[in-house]
Formats: structure tokens, sequence, C-alpha cells
């Protein structure tokens, strides 16, 4: 009925040819729905904070550091340090380190084709965090954490990948079902690596509240050399993440028909793993074990802007950005000058939110 | 077109194939038939490289072991018995996937890829429904949604395992004449697997009997189709009548006789 009346609506652009046009899903809106919202995040997360800066002056100073040769803004020295040397690195960070979770949580759902997958999946974050207390316990300096971390991830991946793949001579062709015995290999490596690490940090008792504010995980100590670090690696899996959209859409009816389709699984799903595990464990390695981001925000743009990875891979990145950046203002804010562990603020208000948005979207298509 | 050579196919200790060899032309329609597990869904799934084989199999002078995934899927289209239909991809977006095989590896469709799918969903009836959503859709829609994909490929061999499983006997025939329509427009190859052997004799060229992995007969429908033929695979239960044009049908009889008492 809908589509009857839009075709006759006057001025409606006659087809090109007498066959109709091919209708396609349009990422466009929800798009730029997502980075309006994510501009509103981010001037919220550099406006607001303890130092009450009115917002006249968080205005001016953003100015007077974009424009360094305007003279006479007036801004006091140490306002212009609030706003560039802390605010604006803690929300370029939760933005990077939000975009890349929610980025990797749907690369690692469409891959594995299941929805609970999260960028966790194969042991990055049992890895990275066994990493970092191995630093902590060890009593090594704090600018050693990020490199540990990255390295425990990135190896805990790889073993998993190893295990659970097999070599390709023992698959199938194609290597079409190995996917249920990585993800096996990832629940048993991250369960060794978390038992390992467990047992560290009791042993070290001392240190055992530095180790568990790191797995919490947080923005607090945010640098801009903490961005530049995972600045290239988000840029990279980003990309090679959003490139492969179409891909992504292929598996969507299965290995064993995309592979007849023409797609060689095994190098889809080594190059996602790939690009995912560099990407979440750079992530980690500056932000510690922030959960729950990689579920729901591409679920979120699933349910509310369509399924099709064309939408949920860059959409997801780009609401998972301003997700984490809202939820790093309420991780702040709450309980000031005190902060609350910004994973307890993305499973508190994001769990809520995503239950929302499934009923909503359940009441729809019942009435559908 | 398509040679299977000893073709032997193995799951793990149990043997789904031992040494089949069949020959098909090109142009030819192929009917695969046999009791359940003689093998012939894994004969298909051979014939695209998704199960492990020892054997040589050809595609149009080829051999199968050095093709890579994309070029087998410029020369075999493939549909699976079951096939999987995420409910909230739109009928367009599902036979988009079949040009799938055209597209550079990070590449998008193109608008040629558009035009030729847009074409062939005007072709199947199905244009006024290229925006629903396939979890909307009628099984014999969604078949010929299926069959659409699989064309969108371009491929000169189509394999089908079972394309009117879901269907009524009447979307049956006309579903198996579509093939046919499609088969002579397109100069297809056609493999299928149908259950039912009266359709299978009516619209293959040949027929392929398996039986627990062998070639049991193969030849034209009424050489295969004969009582003393089918017994083996199938038991005595299955009886043959010629109809008045000559066709085979392929009907049940009782094995025991019927209680009198009853």
């Amino acid at each position: 009925m809908k589509s009857a009346v839009r075709k006759a609506a006057p001025g409606a652009r006659a087809p090109r040819t007498a066959r109709a046009a091919l209708p396609r899903a349009r990422p466009a809106r929800a798009i730029a729905v997502a980075t309006a919202i994510l501009a509103a995040a981010l001037l919220a997360g550099v406006a607001i904070g303890p130092a009450g800066l009115p917002l006249s002056m968080v205005a001016r100073a953003l100015a007077s550091g974009l424009l360094p040769w305007h003279p006479g803004l007036g801004v006091p020295a140490i306002d212009a340090a609030i706003i560039w040397q802390i605010r604006l690195p803690r929300v370029v960070l939760g933005a990077l380190v939000g975009a890349m979770l929610s980025a990797g949580g749907a690369a690692y759902q469409g891959v594995f084709r299941n929805p609970l997958a999260d960028p966790y999946l194969l042991g990055v974050a049992a890895g990275g965090g066994l990493g970092a207390t191995i630093v902590i316990v060890a009593g090594g300096s704090a600018d050693l954490l990020p490199p540990a971390a990255f390295l425990g991830a990135a190896a805990a991946v790889a073993v998993t990948y190893v295990l659970g793949a097999g070599t390709p001579a023992r698959r199938g062709p194609g290597s079409v079902g190995a996917t249920a015995s990585i993800v096996l290999a990832g629940v048993a490596v991250a369960a060794l690596l978390t038992a390992v690490q467990t047992y560290l940090q009791q042993q070290h008792y001392q240190t055992l509240q530095e180790v568990y504010t790191w797995i919490l995980g947080g923005l607090s100590l945010a640098t801009w050399s903490d961005v530049l670090l995972i600045l290239p690696y988000v840029i990279v899996a980003g990309v090679i993440l959003i490139a492969h959209r179409r891909l992504l859409d292929v598996l969507r009816v299965g290995e064993t028909e995309a592979s007849s389709l023409g797609v060689d699984i095994a190098r889809l799903r080594l190059t996602v793993v790939v690009a995912a595990t560099l990407g979440t464990a750079a992530a980690v390695s500056v932000s510690g074990l922030i959960g729950f981001v990689g579920i729901i925000v591409p679920h979120t743009v699933r349910l509310t802007a369509g399924p099709s990875y064309r939408i949920v891979l860059p959409v997801s990145m780009i609401g998972g950005a301003a997700f984490l950046v809202l939820a790093d203002i309420a991780a702040r804010t709450v309980q000031a000058p005190a902060e609350v562990p910004i994973g307890v603020i993305t499973a508190l208000a994001g769990a809520p939110f995503f239950l929302i948005v499934l009923r909503s979207r359940r009441a729809r298509q019942d009435l559908a | 077109m398509i040679v299977f050579d000893q073709v032997t196919v193995r799951y793990g200790d149990a043997t789904a194939l031992a040494g089949v060899s069949a020959k098909v032309a090109a142009g030819e329609w192929l009917g695969i038939i046999g009791p359940n597990g003689a093998g012939k869904t894994t004969l298909l799934r051979s014939a695209v490289h998704l199960v492990r084989y020892e054997g040589s199999i050809g595609i149009a002078g080829q051999p199968l072991s050095g093709l890579r995934r994309r070029a087998l899927a410029r020369l075999v289209a493939y549909v699976p018995q079951l096939p999987e239909l995420p409910a909230e991809m739109s009928v367009a977006d599902y036979v988009l996937l079949g040009r799938t095989p055209h597209i550079g590896y990070l590449r998008m469709e193109t608008a040629a890829d558009r035009e030729i799918c847009a074409g062939l969903l005007d072709r199947m009836g199905l244009a006024a429904m290229a925006a629903r959503l396939l979890g909307t859709l009628s099984g014999g829609e969604l078949q010929r949604v299926v069959l659409a994909r699989a064309l969108a490929q371009q491929a000169p061999v189509l394999l089908l395992d079972e394309p009117t499983s879901a269907l009524d006997l009447g979307r049956r025939v006309a579903a198996l004449e579509l093939v046919d329509e499609l088969r002579r427009e397109h100069q297809l190859t056609v493999l299928s697997v149908v259950h039912d052997l009266t359709l299978a004799g009516q619209f293959a060229d040949r027929l392929l009997l398996l039986d627990a992995g062998r070639a049991a007969a193969a030849g034209a429908p009424a050489s295969v189709l004969r009582d003393d033929v089918l017994a083996g695979p199938f038991g005595a239960g299955l009886h043959v009548l010629t109809a008045p044009g000559g066709e085979r049908v392929v009907t049940s009889r009782r094995i025991r006789a019927p209680d009198p008492g009853r």
C-alpha cells in the first residue's frame, strides 16, 4: 500500500529503464544520525567536568587550540590545559576504544555467525589481562602495561586460532566447519589464561587493587600518547573490517552456501579475525577490559537501522564511539569526584537500553 | 560438460560415495535418484567441492581440484536442499548474492550486476516483491527467489538438490517446467536430485540411480524406471506403470497382501 502511494506521488523520478531499479540498503541516513549523536557526545564530553568551566570558555579554549594564530581569545592557560590535556584526550580515546570494540563485535558476530560473539570471544580479554597482570605483579613500569597487554591479547588469539582452525589439510575444502571449533578453542584458551591471571593476582595480594582497577577498565589516565598509540590500529582495523561489509553479508547465508558462491571462507575469516584482534588488542591495552560495548552497540544498530553489514559496520563504529563517550561522562560525574568503573556504566545503562530496543522491535514485528 | 570419474567420498569411517562415474553433456538434464542415504546430495556437493573426494571431477574440460572457489562458482551454481534464507534480507539483496563470483574480493556490486538481477527478477515474476523481506514470502515464492539467485551466477551448470520438496504437486510441476524453460533459455546443464521418481522421469533426459554410494543404473528414464531395476535399491514396494503416452509412472504397492478381514 505504502509503495503504491509513493509511486504515484507527483514529482517522483521516472525509472531510467522500463524495468524498476533494484532497491538497495542505504546506510547514509543511519550514518548521518549516528554522526550527529557522536558530535553531540564529543561536545558534551569536552564540556562536562569537575572544573565547572562555562560553555563559552570551553568553546574559546577549543578555538584557541585550533586557531593558535588567532589572538585575543583570552583563555587562561590552566583552562586551556584542562580542555586540551585532560578532557580532549580522554574523550577522543573513549571514542576510539568504543568504535573499535563495536566494530570488532559486529565483525565477529558476522564471521562467526553468532549473535553472542563479542570482541573478546577468542581470548583478547584474558590474554590482555594476563599480560597486564604480569607487568603489575613483577613491579614493571606503567609504560610497559600497554605493550604487555597488547602482546598477551594478540598471542591468546593466535593460539586460539591455530588450535581451533587446524591445518587446512585436515579440514574439508575451504575449511568450512572450523568456526565452531575456533570458538570453543577460544573458550578454553580464555579459561586457561584467566585461571593463570587469577592465580598470579591472588599470589600478589599487595598489588590486587592495581590489577583489579586495570581489569575493570577505564579512561581516567588517558593521554594524547595513548590516543596516538591506538589511532593507527583503529584506522587500519576499521578500514579492513568495513571493506569486508559485502562479504559479511554473503556469509549471512551460511558458510556452505557462501563457499559455493565463491567466497574463500578461510581467508575471509582469517583477515577479519586478524584485523579485529589487532584493533581490540590495542584498545584493551590502553583502556583495560570494558565489557558489553561490542554486543549491545551492533545489535542496537541491527534492530534500529537494519541487519546488512553495509549498515551495521560503519554505524556501529560511529555509534560505539558515541556510546563510550557518553558512558564515560556518566562514569566521571555520577559519583564525582570519585569515578565509577566505566564497565559498570556500559552494563548498567546499556543493558536496559538494549532491552527496550529489543522489546519495541518485537512489538513492531508482532504488529506487522 | 561435467565428468565424474571414480568419485569416492568418505565421512570419517562411512563411505558416502564409492567410485561413482558419470558423464553429463552440455545442455543435458541428469536426474539423480535413489533411496535415502544413497549419496545423491554428496554427489552434488562433490561437484561444488564442498566435500573432499578421491577420483576426479572435470567441469568444462577443467579439473575441479585445480579451480579456485570464485572460478568454480562461475561454472557451477548450487541450490542446497534447505537453503539458508535470512528472514530480514530483501529479495533484491538475496538475488544479488548470486553475483558474488563476479565481484572482486573487496569490491561492491556494479550497476551491471544490479541490472542482471533486476532482469532475472522480472523473468521469474518476482519484480514486484524485490523489496520484500524473505521472511514474508511463501514457499513457492522462496523457491523462485532461490532459483533466481542461482541463475544470477550465470554459471553453465546448475545443481539442484530436491528443488521442489516444499511444494505441492501442482507447484512442483510448475517449478520443474520453469527450470526446463530456463535450461533452454540459458543453455544450462542441470543435475538435480528428485525424490519423486515419476517427475524425475518426466523432466530429466537421463537418470542416474544411486544405491549405497554406487551407481546402480544409468540411462534413459524408460530403462531405469523398471520394477526389476528399482526393486534392489527401493525394495519391493514400488510399482512402475506405463502411461498411455509411454511415460513411466512410479507408484506404490503393498508388499504383503492386505488383510482380507479389513
